[in-house]
């Protein structure tokens, strides 16, 4: 992860077009800017930041099952939770489910789990929109960093 | 005036936040309860819930813009209402 770049997801291990499933991995980095204000001396993940790695993960899904024909942005988030704590070091296990497909915007189920226990979990809602004008190649490209098109069957 | 309308209104009142009582069968749910189309996703997301179906949003966004339909087939209430109906009707045939 690059907190300050928002790079929330390392890579995929696994993803289910046709389920609507994905799985990826990312590990909090031992130090970042971030950890200088929250909080000073005691480095804790933001719970927004917990929150854009469920919506990051959720978006590649989105673009996969689409095959990038349409951008999914964030418009709500529902029932969020945030367990426990999750500090420097921290591998995350990020799942998520498409829940449902409307016109025009997308429903998913998503969570972050260490070590096998759940630490956040939210309902997701992405507006679905053509891409602005060569936001398409950037989003291939990270999708190519994190893997997704070697996972793609 | 049916059990969709009395479901819709509610879903309309939670969702966007506007007192039951001002929602009628004739409001227009844009020049009249003030609802934008973000509001209107959040909606549809609730009646897709409630009744099992798919509101075809985009179909019914490209046809007003395109002048196709005038936009008080779709969100003028009793219309909307009207829609769900045959929606419902269509998935049980």
């Amino acid at each position: 992860m690059r907190l300050e770049y928002f790079e929330m997801i390392d890579r995929v291990e696994e993803i289910d077009v046709s389920a609507g499933t994905i799985r990826t991995i990312s590990t909090v980095p031992d130090a970042s800017p971030v950890f200088e204000g929250h909080f000073p001396d005691h480095p804790l993940v933001p719970g927004v930041l917990l929150t854009e790695t469920m919506a990051q993960a959720s978006g590649y899904l989105v673009l996969a099952m689409r095959d990038f024909a349409e951008m999914p942005f964030l418009m709500a988030v529902d029932r969020a939770r945030f367990r426990t704590f999750v500090g420097p070091g921290a591998e995350l296990l990020v799942e998520a489910r498409l829940s449902h497909e409307g016109s025009g915007y997308v429903a998913t189920r998503a969570s972050v789990s260490v070590e096998g226990k759940r630490i956040a979990d939210a309902e997701l809602r992405f507006r679905t929109m053509p891409f602005p004008d060569g936001l398409d190649g950037r989003m291939r490209e990270q999708a190519r960093r994190i893997g997704l098109d070697l996972v793609v069957a | 005036m049916s059990s969709t309308f009395d479901t819709v209104a509610g879903i309309i009142s939670d969702t966007a936040d506007i007192p039951r009582e001002k929602i009628t069968p004739e409001s227009h749910a844009i020049d009249d309860l003030g609802i934008d189309s973000l509001a209107f996703l959040d909606i549809a997301f609730a009646v897709d819930k409630a009744f099992g179906i798919k509101l075809p949003l985009e179909k019914w966004t490209q046809e007003v813009n395109e002048g196709k339909v005038p936009a008080e087939e779709y969100f003028v209430i009793k219309n909307l209402v009207a829609r769900i109906d045959s929606l419902v009707a269509a998935k049980g045939a």
